[in-house]
């Protein structure tokens, strides 16, 4: 039997928005979430901007006990719990304190780095002799998969419960892995997703590569312009997102809302070779990695109706439109949609490819197509390339039916996947 | 510090660490902190770095090895606090 794996609950952290419904009113609004810190002004950081989820206490109560909340350092486990409790939630799954495992449930939930602020505490303890003075969470918080390790057990699951990471691409490629996961037969459903911490010690080294924009900091809403000819560089951003995948059948036996199906898709890697390097993509690859998509999900290229692409906002983003439109086959008028969210959150990094399939998911089911913000002049290099009414500069109102998501990442890494809405 | 406040202290302590709320209900010097209130093993770390705040003491490992109720912990804390 042919299995199908459809997407049955959507929770999301966004610099611009917290929760499901909140964030879909963003993204048709197209609130921008960059502001500006006065902490990395006064660590003369160029880029004085970031997208970090404004998180109350009282949210933090609704999703941890006052035991977790001790001492708790790491803003990434805070975005990725509070994502992926709702997620599972918003599928009508129950939490239960069952003795028993859920053997069917598995969760893989990427991050970049993870805890950075509560390792930075354990460093300075460190260092004065004050080892014994770290408490018991230390490792759990700083440990890659403390953020699966945290889901798991709050949700109780008993299927793989792991963490992947392969920077900029790891929401994607979680989404893609849990994919294969239920097609293999090995889990009925999986939690899906990503986060990323926020803050200095994180968006430190992008600033010290001078990738980020430094020009904007009086003006945070206008700093992150991708597919602009004024585009100098990505705002780097933080939060989390996850969907629950789950077995057709498995689905409709509970008579789950579906919100859209995925069809497949394809990770590869350029091998750091030919164009491609530790930073930058290997365009041969990533077209590559769309036309396996494609195959792979048994679709051809037309049909195609919208890409959410990666689109960061640097001086990559015509390549990456030229390398749609050849792996596509497709140009001028007769390329699909395009857009990208960063314009909105800034570039959420290892939690961004999950966020961007949140809202991928959310334009499938509802039928909209979210504006590009900070449009204003596209670069001419992709002007060239598509009709730029192919960019929508507002929110359109149009039902879809196949959307393409890619992310790429550092390590020349590429993950496309193909969504579809769904039909029984 | 009689022995009743100190005891009354490290009921507020460990009170964030207790699983088994009902083992507060009769808190005394035998109540054992992983039986009676099924406190994390992981966790007596953390119990210990708190009574170590409150009373400004260090606890070493060896003492904190011997700490397995509360009245255990009570007189820890008396022999410390007299510099023991």
């Amino acid at each position: 039997m042919k299995r199908r794996v459809v997407v049955t609950g959507l929770g999301v952290v966004a610099p611009n928005a917290i929760g499901v419904t909140n964030f879909e009113t963003a993204l048709r609004g197209m609130k921008s979430g960059i502001t500006f810190h006065q902490e990395l002004a006064d660590l003369k950081f160029c880029c004085q901007l970031g997208g970090k989820p404004d998180i109350s206490d009282e949210i933090l109560n609704q999703y941890f006990t006052p035991l977790q909340l001790r001492g708790l350092n790491s803003s990434g486990i805070i975005y990725g719990v509070i994502a992926g409790t709702d997620a599972w939630k918003d599928a009508g799954l129950t939490i239960s304190e069952d003795k028993r495992p859920d053997w069917d449930s598995g969760i893989i939930f990427g991050t970049g780095i993870l805890g950075v602020d509560k390792f930075r505490e354990a460093i300075h303890l460190i260092d004065a002799g004050n080892t014994r003075r770290l408490g018991s969470t230390s490792v759990l918080q700083t440990m890659a998969s403390g953020i699966s390790a945290y889901l798991g057990g709050i949700l109780g699951c008993g299927n793989q419960v792991t963490t992947n990471s392969s920077a900029c691409t790891t929401g994607t490629e979680a989404v893609l892995m849990g994919y294969d996961r239920i097609k293999a037969g090995n889990a009925k459903r999986m939690l899906v997703g990503s986060c990323g911490d926020h803050g200095p010690y994180v968006w430190g080294g992008f600033d010290a590569m001078r990738i980020l924009p430094s020009n904007y900091n009086n003006q945070p809403q206008q700093a992150s312009r991708p597919m602009s000819e004024s585009a100098v560089g990505f705002v780097p951003g933080s939060g989390a997102g996850a969907l629950i995948l789950e077995d057709l059948e498995s689905a409709q036996e509970r008579d789950a809302y579906i919100y859209g199906e995925i069809l497949g898709g394809e990770i590869n890697s350029g091998g750091q070779r030919n164009g491609g390097s530790m930073t930058a993509a290997n365009s041969e690859a990533v077209q590559r990695c769309i036309n396996r998509a494609l195959i792979n999900s048994n679709i051809s290229s037309k049909d195609v109706d919208l890409i959410n692409g990666h689109l960061t906002a640097t001086s990559r983003d015509a390549m990456e439109v030229e390398n749609w439109t050849r792996a596509l086959n497709r140009s001028n008028e007769e390329f699909p949609y395009i857009n990208s969210l960063k314009g909105m959150t800034g570039h959420c990094l290892s939690a961004s490819g999950s966020i961007e399939c949140v809202a991928s998911v959310l334009q499938l089911d509802k039928g909209f197509i979210f504006g590009n913000l900070n449009t204003g002049d596209i670069h001419p290099e992709i002007s060239k390339l598509i009709n730029t009414e192919k960019i929508p500069k507002s929110t359109l109102n149009k039902e879809l039916n196949i959307l393409a998501k890619a992310s790429f990442g550092f390590g020349d890494v590429n993950a496309v996947v193909l969504f579809k809405k769904f039909v029984n | 510090m009689t022995d009743k406040e100190i005891l009354q202290k490290l009921k507020k302590i460990v009170t964030p660490y207790v699983q088994n709320e009902e083992g507060l209900n009769d808190f005394d010097e035998t109540t054992d902190f992983l039986n009676d209130l099924k406190i994390n093993s992981a966790n007596l770390v953390d119990v210990i770095l708190d009574v170590e705040d409150e009373y400004k003491i260090e606890i070493d490992n060896d003492s904190m090895n011997g700490m397995l109720t509360a009245g255990d912990a009570r007189k820890i804390i008396q022999r410390k606090l007299r510099n023991e």
